[in-house]
């Protein structure tokens, strides 16, 4: 082999890819990447699709537009935990406080807008006020983990009794904050017209389209070879079919109908914090601080602002989360932030694929998990099943989607030669 | 020798406590040359790269670095300086592939923050191709899918990509096969011939005597003495390594004389 030939053929995405062998090259690649266990999220949305075609059949009101629409709304606030989940992971680090830390945001919200208390301020103030505390909450936790040393467990464990504490000595005297600030509880509650929503489609499609070409053009310019344009072609397709898709369905709806607003803030956040993890620098050096801490502070890259930005990100995202989930139920009471949220979080991070050793995941994968928890849960609630079989039916997807994991990891291990 | 040495170090002394661990050594390398240091375990040689790496600073002595006086308080101020250090046990991040791995910590960004991989991989493939690194398959696979002879060939490469002056190679082959061996020593001697000046610090001593222009041995902390390759031989490093210079007692080398000329 010229060396020529070796290195000016490098525009390879994936790991397996091998140029060389062209024809069977799909086939070759799909059988290298099973064989390798990089499965990507095939079996997580093959799953997703037996899930919602077994409640179809179980549950006569489930696969119905307004269910499609009520799963949106209850999943929104969990999926913008798991995002923030999906960061720390990434470092290989965990964060147990974000239950509770949506509630102080929960809690905070309520109180910043709760007329005749003497600070009562308009909705975005308020919630600018609840997001902002919690980064803050979730910075100074994060200082505690990158300049003391002391394990994330460990500080953030401290975080959860501390900030239900919290949560509790309030709420004991006040009882139940009724969230009486319109903004605020628009944000689970408000539906786009049908027209604003086939908007939104064209804008999200359009955004990716342009995004994508804009990376086909940068590559043509650096002379660096397009590997598989028509993976490029379909993926933009199915964006398309996503987004107006999802449209289609909720303008279906009829008891609220139209796309709702909490789902657009999922879409929003999704986009950005792919953004942040995958093209910036920043995000880069997440990825590298999770493989090879070593290698990163070696490499001149400020470890600890990493873990620093993280740990915020992740209070942050919790934060995000706490109000919309306070917006759904227009009050905040005692159990706010509380029960299965911050396991539900991290499961959906875990199941959607990101590892739990660091290094390796995607933001997308919160949505997805999220999707898959949200919809079993919805699924058997619609089917008459109890808690407790919601909950066990749960940990068994999530066994299962840790023990692909492992499992896949060691095949790479075994592949890396 | 008239031309400046990039890298001279004059009478570098430190200790830990009680423990002297180097005396009052000097060290040079000269571009385009291969400069091996070898030496026994605790001879000082990782305490000597630490100096220049600036992990430790040194009691007293001088660094200088192409002719001028130098203060190196870090691996920032080292690489800021062209001084790139390839550590023994590979600093890559295994779940990156070779292009981020290679541009690690100095990425290419536009005015959105955005990476731009497009340039950094032309960039990578370049910079592999002018060293003739030509057994990896595809630089967008993980470094975890590389072999150990790859992988090392990708940390030398990344000392290239940001235009050193000076590679410091911590046993490069020490867990290398034969084959694989002898692509990172092929890989050496095109690093000295780019012009940068290349440290090899190595045990085996048929290595160094395959690439190395010349040897600096160093025993219990100071310079025993420098040899140039073409004028010794094994046996003459190997005793100097382990029993200073022959016509000294053992033991009591701070008169060793330069013997490279």
């Amino acid at each position: 082999m010229s060396s020529d030939v070796d290195i000016a053929a490098p525009g390879i995405g994936l790991p397996e890819g091998d140029e060389a062998e062209a024809p069977p090259g799909v086939w070759r690649r799909a059988l290298d990447n099973l064989k390798t266990g990089n499965l990507g999220i095939l079996p997580i949305v093959l799953g997703l699709i037996l899930i919602i075609v077994f409640f179809s059949f179980k549950a006569t009101n489930f696969f119905t537009a307004d269910n499609f629409n009520n799963i949106i709304v209850q999943m929104a606030g969990l999926t913008m935990l798991a995002f923030g989940v999906v960061f720390v992971l990434l470092l290989g680090e965990i964060d147990l406080s974000i239950g509770y830390l949506s509630g102080i945001a929960a809690l905070a919200v309520a109180e910043f807008q709760l007329p005749g208390s003497g600070h009562a301020y308009p909705g975005v103030v308020a919630i600018a006020i609840a997001v902002g505390l919690c980064a803050l909450i979730g910075s100074a936790q994060g200082s505690v983990v990158a300049y003391v040393g002391v394990p994330s467990f460990v500080v953030t464990l401290a975080g959860l009794l501390i900030w239900q504490g919290v949560i509790l000595q309030v709420l004991e005297v006040k009882g139940v904050i009724v969230i009486q600030d319109n903004l605020i509880n628009d944000l689970a509650n408000y539906y786009f017209s049908p027209h604003a929503g086939w908007l939104i489609a064209g804008i999200v499609t359009g955004l990716y389209l342009l995004g994508t070409l804009g990376g086909v053009i940068g590559k043509r310019r650096a002379r660096v070879k397009i590997q598989r344009p028509l993976l490029i072609v379909a993926k933009v397709v199915g964006v398309a079919v996503a987004c107006f898709g999802t449209v289609a369905i909720s303008n279906h709806a009829k008891v609220p109908s139209g796309l709702p607003l909490a789902g657009v803030l999922v879409v929003i956040f999704l986009i950005a914090l792919t953004y942040l993890a995958k093209r910036t620098p920043f995000g880069r050096h997440v990825y590298a601080v999770g493989g090879n801490a070593e290698a990163a502070r070696r490499a001149g890259i400020n470890v600890a602002r990493i873990r620093i930005i993280v740990f915020m990100i992740s209070g942050a995202m919790a934060g995000v989360g706490g109000v919309i989930l306070a917006a759904r139920l227009n009050s905040v009471d005692l159990n706010v932030g509380g029960g299965t949220l911050l396991l539900d979080a991290i499961s959906a991070a875990v199941i959607g694929g990101t590892s739990l050793f660091g290094g390796r995941g995607e933001v997308r994968s919160a949505l997805i998990g999220a999707l898959v928890i949200a919809t079993v849960s919805n699924g058997l609630d619609t089917a008459g099943y109890k808690t407790g079989t919601i909950y066990i039916v749960t940990g068994l997807i999530l066994l299962f989607a840790v023990t692909l994991d492992t499992v896949a990891r060691r095949l790479q291990v075994r592949s890396g030669r | 020798m008239s031309e400046t040495p990039v890298l001279q170090l004059r009478g570098i002394s430190k200790s830990f406590g009680s423990v002297q661990a180097l005396t009052d050594v000097d060290f040079e390398v000269r571009h385009g040359e291969v400069m091996a240091l070898v030496g026994d375990n605790g001879a000082g040689k990782s305490t000597l790269v630490k100096c220049i790496a600036g992990t430790h600073s040194p009691d007293s002595g001088e660094i200088l670095f192409e002719g001028k006086v130098v203060h190196i308080h870090g691996p920032k101020d080292a690489s800021k300086l062209g001084i790139q250090i390839v550590y023994q046990d590979l600093a890559l991040a295994d779940n990156l592939d070779v292009v981020q791995n290679m541009f690690l910590g100095r990425e290419e960004r536009d005015w959105l923050w955005r990476l731009r991989e497009p340039v950094m991989e032309q960039r990578t493939g370049e910079t592999l191709s002018s060293l003739s690194v030509t057994t990896i398959r595809s630089i967008r696979q993980p470094v975890a899918s590389l072999s150990g002879g790859q992988r090392q060939s990708v940390a030398v490469a990344k000392a290239v990509l940001w235009n050193s002056k000076l590679v410091i190679l911590d046993e490069p082959t020490a867990a290398l096969g034969v084959a694989q061996t002898r692509q990172v020593l092929e890989l050496v001697k095109r690093l000295a011939e780019q012009g940068l000046g290349v440290v090899l610090i190595s045990h085996n001593l048929h290595d160094v005597f395959e690439v190395a222009t010349r040897i600096t041995v160093l025993r219990l902390g100071r310079d025993v003495g420098v040899y140039e390759r073409e004028r010794t031989n094994q046996q003459e490093v190997v005793q100097a390594i382990t029993a200073g210079i022959p016509t000294k007692v053992a033991g009591i080398p701070e008169t060793a004389p330069e013997l490279a000329t």
